[in-house]
């Protein structure tokens, strides 16, 4: 990795993208780009590529993206085998490209999960997510006219927690940078953003149970403590969400076991 | 996963230590061994408690290990690792391994089929011990079986506290020292009777 010594230069770089149509294999291709400015981000660099191939007649490279400023979770590349590239805690879009060296190649994947599909070259599937955010991603909350701001006191220490889990842009790094292709990274820091609110205690069993279910059936896979997740993660979060979203469903699971109304079940005595 | 591990660590802990009267004298853990083979009940309750977290365990770990490559997908072209640890990386190996051993240790000293040149040595387990062990390649599969097992516990211990929730940022490093800690023990424990059979310190 080199940084910068304030001074902007130019790399010539030799890129071996992702090209694959959903449904079908895969391969890489093999292009030359010149002149890339230092100060390109990783995707304005992806942009110069994409400008050569309309110029060349060719096919452009498709990736997510939206706000380029890491703060939406769209952008989504491995970059020599790490998602969101070499520098911890930036995402793709705010990496630069100081940080590659003149005349390196770069290999560029999608995200690389079976619960992440490849739509079209870099650009994957993250539906899974979706499905996991809709199975208990929210707190129930009377609508219409905006709430006293005051009403329910949040002590500070479980607000700055909260915040820290809800740093979460879902954006899958986590699941791609696991070698069990597990999304225990951004359930956890989901269920700890919701479940430590008071405003999230009416769901919060029913919420662990439901989004951890349904994260199985999204086909992602199971921790075992790799900790690749933490080292990839653009925000940083950390095994703690993992082992809170351990210690609640365990919780929720002994609670909905040992479930009682207080009242003679029906047919019992 | 890890409640059967629990009950397997603290099985191989519970194990060395018996083993270490080994040092004290051949009374001590012939008395010891007959100590156990005479209380039925109990030896029948930790046989049963053994076998079926062995099975929990390796039925488990082979569910975990397959769901979890069908999820990576083949994973990237280009591999890269900043933070898994070897042993992490390892398990299914190092358990594959450690129950090859078992088997064999089984054979080898509980049913006193293979290795041991048919001789019976009776009551007498620190005889049979150190006849085991007097053949260098047996002594060198256990030696080399414990360090197998010391990689397995090493990440298995810490992994325990993080599947009971029992985990953060602060204890994380605590607790892996811990666990590599109880790891070494238990291998260095084992190990310690092999060696001393090899270099003559027990005969
Ligand atoms: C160098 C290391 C070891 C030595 C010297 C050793 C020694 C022995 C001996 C002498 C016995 C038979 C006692 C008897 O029936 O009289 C035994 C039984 C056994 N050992 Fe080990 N052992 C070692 C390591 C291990 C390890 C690492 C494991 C498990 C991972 C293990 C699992 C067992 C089991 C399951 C039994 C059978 C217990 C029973 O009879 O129910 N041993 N060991
Ligand atoms: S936990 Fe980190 S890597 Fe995973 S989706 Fe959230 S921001 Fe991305
Ligand atoms: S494009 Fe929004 S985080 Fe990268």
């Amino acid at each position: 990795m080199v940084q910068d010594n304030g001074k902007e230069t130019t790399l010539a770089l030799r890129l071996r993208v992702w090209r694959q149509r959903r449904g079908q294999p895969g391969a890489f291709e093999e292009h030359a780009l010149a002149a890339v400015p230092t100060s390109a981000s990783f995707l304005e660099m992806m942009d110069m590529l994409n400008e050569q191939l309309i110029k060349e007649g060719k096919d452009t490279f498709a990736f997510d993206h939206d706000c380029r400023e890491g703060i939406c979770g769209m952008c989504s590349m491995t970059i020599n085998g790490m998602p969101h590239g070499p520098l911890p805690g930036v995402t793709t879009c705010q990496l630069h490209m100081r940080n590659f060296r003149d005349g390196e190649t770069i290999t560029v994947e999608p995200w690389r999960a079976r619960a992440f599909p490849v739509l079209k070259d870099l650009a994957v599937d993250r539906s899974g997510f979706d499905k996991v955010i809709q199975a208990g991603g929210f707190i129930t909350v009377r609508t219409g006219s905006a709430p006293e701001a005051n009403n329910i006191p949040v002590p500070k220490p479980v607000a700055d927690e909260a915040m820290d889990a809800a740093e979460c842009i879902g954006c899958g790094a986590c699941v791609a940078s696991c070698k069990n292709g597990s999304a225990m990274l951004f359930v956890g820091a989901k269920i700890n953003h919701l479940n430590i609110l008071p405003q999230g205690q009416a769901e919060r069993d029913r919420r662990t149970l439901a989004m951890v279910k349904t994260m199985d059936e999204a086909g992602f896979g199971n921790c075992t403590n790799y900790g690749e997740c933490q080292a990839h993660c653009p925000k940083s979060i950390t095994l703690d969400v993992i082992a809170k979203l351990n210690r609640d469903y365990l919780r929720a699971r002994v609670k909905e076991f040992f479930s009682s109304t207080g009242k003679p079940s029906k047919g019992g005595e | 996963m890890a409640l059967t591990g629990l009950v397997l660590a603290g099985f191989v802990l519970g194990h060395m230590t018996g083993n270490l009267l080994m040092f004290k004298s051949p009374e001590a853990i012939n008395a010891y061994a007959k100590w156990l083979h005479d209380n039925v009940a109990l030896l029948w309750t930790a046989r049963t408690v053994l076998i079926i977290s062995v099975f929990a365990h390796i039925w488990a770990g082979v569910q975990l290990t397959l769901e979890n490559r069908a999820a990576r997908a083949g994973g990237p072209a280009v591999e890269a690792t900043r933070r898994a640890t070897f042993a992490s990386r390892t398990m299914p190996y190092s358990g594959v391994v450690i129950l090859g051993f078992v088997v064999f240790h089984l054979l080898h000293f509980t049913l006193k089929q293979v290795a041991l040149g048919g001789v019976d040595f009776g009551p007498d387990v620190y005889k049979m011990v150190v006849a085991g062990f007097s053949s260098k390649p047996v002594a060198v599969f256990y030696v080399v079986s414990m360090l197998l097992l010391c990689l397995h516990l090493s990440h298995g211990v810490s992994s325990v506290f993080q599947t009971l929730g029992l985990r953060n940022e602060r204890w994380r490093g605590r607790l892996d020292v811990l666990a590599l800690a109880y790891a070494w023990i238990v291998a260095l424990g084992f190990v310690s009777i092999p060696l001393a059979v090899l270099t003559g310190v027990l005969k």
